[in-house]
């Protein structure tokens, strides 16, 4: 089958590999029918994510028609169209038990690299390092599903791929930073990083009831989407002064929320480089925590920061002081997928959300490297990509 | 046995700490002389280059001599308490979420090992109390032992060790405890042991220690998975695959 394999920085083939197999009795393969190329896809992209091996297969947003499961999947039947979540979970364990579906116990099998550098290891990922179980990614013609039997949503027949592909990550990512903002009716609340996240965490926000929406990035067409789409109020960041800004659009008062939906690009630590690469990520850190130190400094007193971006290393000069000073939540994580799949679900079935608005570009699997290519430069007005096997 | 079974390790290790401000044990320090000295002389031997290979060498053996080596003590590694008497002490810890009925009898029927202990090929129960263990390949000769259950309490405690002339001469025990609020069951492993080898064995062991801590503590992770999951995770060595080459 055809793959989209990770050869290095920069370095993205399409290649022809061996079809998955079943391993698991809790597995399923599904073929490919619609995948995306991710924000956090462009971190590997980058090379900023350790333990990535060449010929990895990319890929954690995608969905497909059921062609095999293992004999514990009493659930699938050959021929179900489904969303496959990018956390893979058991549904069993202490943490799945309590929805945090992303920190499952049982779904890395090489939790050890991530207990080396976080004390203790999330779920496994697809096609997201082997720190994250080095599992193979969804780009591609076929993928094996692990704990099928909880993970992936089937899909009514009214509805298109491209309405529900976004399930598997960014639609829940960002309606989980906007639900860990705790928004109150009335509330106002900032949004930094108008990426396809964002895009979710503004429609997000609104939908929990936040009165006033603020955008925040520097990419006009990214701007001009959280405009048309959500009806935000949106700042550029490189016109104006965003503290100033905020003050001002809130009496003074401040937003009661902040969402970091940038991150940072440097997931400095690794399993053989530890130091090399924690130095690393302080020195980018430096450049690219930007959103994060904005965001606990505008925010209110006694509100909420919430941090959908992705972070893996140390961060440098974090202001802790000012978050401590005015009683700030901090809120971050992985995002626990399985537990909003079916929300979310109904919520487009009733057509209140059609998430196929942030698609910027139909892309044939074969032209991925081209398409990794315009999301990291954002030309091309390119904001999101699917990919079509 | 008996005080192994009656001493929790955690008074074990805090006794220890107050008596002995060493964070090295014995055996790492006799080795770390020798080899301190070893890389010395031939330092000495050599010329002005081999002032680093000097300055390690008189780093070990200071540490061989005080028993105190800063490096653990700055990753909070002390091997004092894990040597005894009896060779190489493991210990490991894991929570399963399921009722302790169930674990303990997952882990009482011995026959299921296998299936989360990397290194064993079979376990055969031979009658109440008596079994027989076959380890896995690569070693050169088979690896085989009996091995009797010295002490059981239901749900609570099960303690073995191999019969006399063992090929591996062990003792281990392991303990269950139920938490509260449907919170799981905690269970504590400690295994010792005496390699195959004898002294240069248990140096060899000693030195690997990390290495066979994680082990166990990967075994301990595949019986929770097993108990709570039906299976342990597994991920196709794809990057292989794709170069034609299928596990």
């Amino acid at each position: 089958m055809k793959a989209v394999c990770w050869y290095g920085k920069g370095d993205i083939r399409v290649e022809t590999v061996p079809e998955p197999k079943i391993l698991n009795p809790r597995d399923a393969i599904i073929k490919v029918t619609l995948s995306a190329i991710c924000g956090s896809d462009i971190h590997l992209y980058n090379g900023y994510i350790p333990t990535m091996h060449e010929g990895d297969i990319l890929g954690h947003e995608c969905m497909g028609e059921v062609v095999e499961v293992g004999t514990a999947v009493p659930n699938l039947r050959l021929g179900d169209r489904v969303v496959v979540p990018f956390t893979i979970a058991c549904g069993q364990c202490f943490f799945c038990q309590r929805e945090l579906w992303s920190l499952c116990d049982n779904s890395n099998p090489n939790a050890w690299m991530a207990e080396k550098v976080y004390g203790y290891s999330g779920s496994g990922l697809f096609g997201y390092s082997h720190m994250y179980g080095g599992y193979a990614g969804g780009q591609a013609e076929y993928i094996r599903v692990p704990f099928a039997d909880v993970g992936p949503v089937k899909i009514p027949a009214g509805l298109r791929d491209e309405q529900v592909l976004f399930l598997s990550d960014i639609f829940p990512t960002g309606y989980m930073a906007a639900e860990n903002c705790n928004i109150q009716r009335g509330d106002t609340v900032a949004v930094w990083g108008c990426g396809p996240v964002g895009q979710f965490a503004i429609r997000s926000a609104y939908m929990l009831g936040a009165d006033h929406v603020i955008a925040i990035d520097r990419i006009p067409e990214r701007l001009q989407m959280a405009r048309t789409q959500h009806q935000a109020t949106v700042l550029d960041y490189q016109e104006v002064d965003v503290s100033e800004a905020l003050q001002d659009l809130t009496g003074g008062r401040g937003p009661d929320a902040c969402i970091d939906a940038v991150g940072m690009e440097a997931h400095g630590t690794s399993i053989d480089a530890l130091y090399d690469r924690a130095k690393m990520a302080m020195f980018l850190a430096t450049d690219r925590l930007h959103a994060l130190r904005q965001a606990i400094q505008a925010c209110r007193k006694g509100g909420t920061v919430s941090i959908p971006g992705v972070y893996g290393g140390l961060l440098d000069k974090v202001p802790i002081g000012a978050a401590f000073a005015k009683g700030l939540t901090l809120k971050m994580g992985q995002t626990h997928v399985h537990k909003y799949l079916r929300p979310l679900l109904a919520r487009i079935e009733q057509g209140e959300v059609d998430p196929a608005f942030v698609i910027t570009h139909h892309l044939r699997l074969a032209e991925a490297p081209h398409g990794y290519e315009i999301f990291r430069d954002k030309k091309d007005n390119c904001i999101k990509i699917v990919l079509r096997p | 046995m008996a005080q192994h079974a009656t001493t929790l390790p955690e008074q074990q290790t805090r006794t220890t700490a107050i008596r002995h401000p060493r964070n090295v044990g014995d055996l790492e320090r006799g080795l770390s002389l020798v080899g301190g000295g070893a890389l010395v002389l031939y330092g000495l031997r050599r010329s002005l280059g081999s002032l680093a290979l000097m300055l390690g060498g008189g780093a070990l053996i200071y540490r061989g001599l005080t028993g105190y080596c800063a490096t653990y003590q700055a990753l909070g590694v002390n091997t004092v308490h894990r040597d005894t008497g009896h060779g190489v002490a493991l210990r490991s810890t894991i929570t399963v979420h399921k009722p302790t009925s169930e674990v303990y009898q997952f882990w009482r029927h011995l026959e299921n090992h296998p299936r989360f202990i990397q290194h064993l090929e079979s376990v055969v129960s031979t009658d109440g109390k008596r079994s027989h263990w076959v380890a896995k390949a690569p070693l050169p000769a088979p690896v085989e032992w009996d091995a009797d259950i010295v002490n059981e309490r239901e749900n609570a405690l099960l303690s073995w060790r191999s019969l006399p002339g063992s090929d591996v001469d062990h003792t281990g025990t392991v303990r269950f405890r139920e938490l509260p609020n449907g919170r799981g069951t905690e269970v504590r492993v400690r295994l010792e042991y005496a390699p195959p080898g004898g002294m240069v064995g248990v140096a060899v062991a000693n030195l690997f220690k990390t290495l066979t801590e994680q082990q166990l503590k990967e075994d301990l992770r595949r019986f929770k998975q097993i108990i709570e999951t039906g299976e342990t995770p597994k991920t196709a060595d794809y990057a292989k695959v794709s170069q034609g080459v299928s596990r």
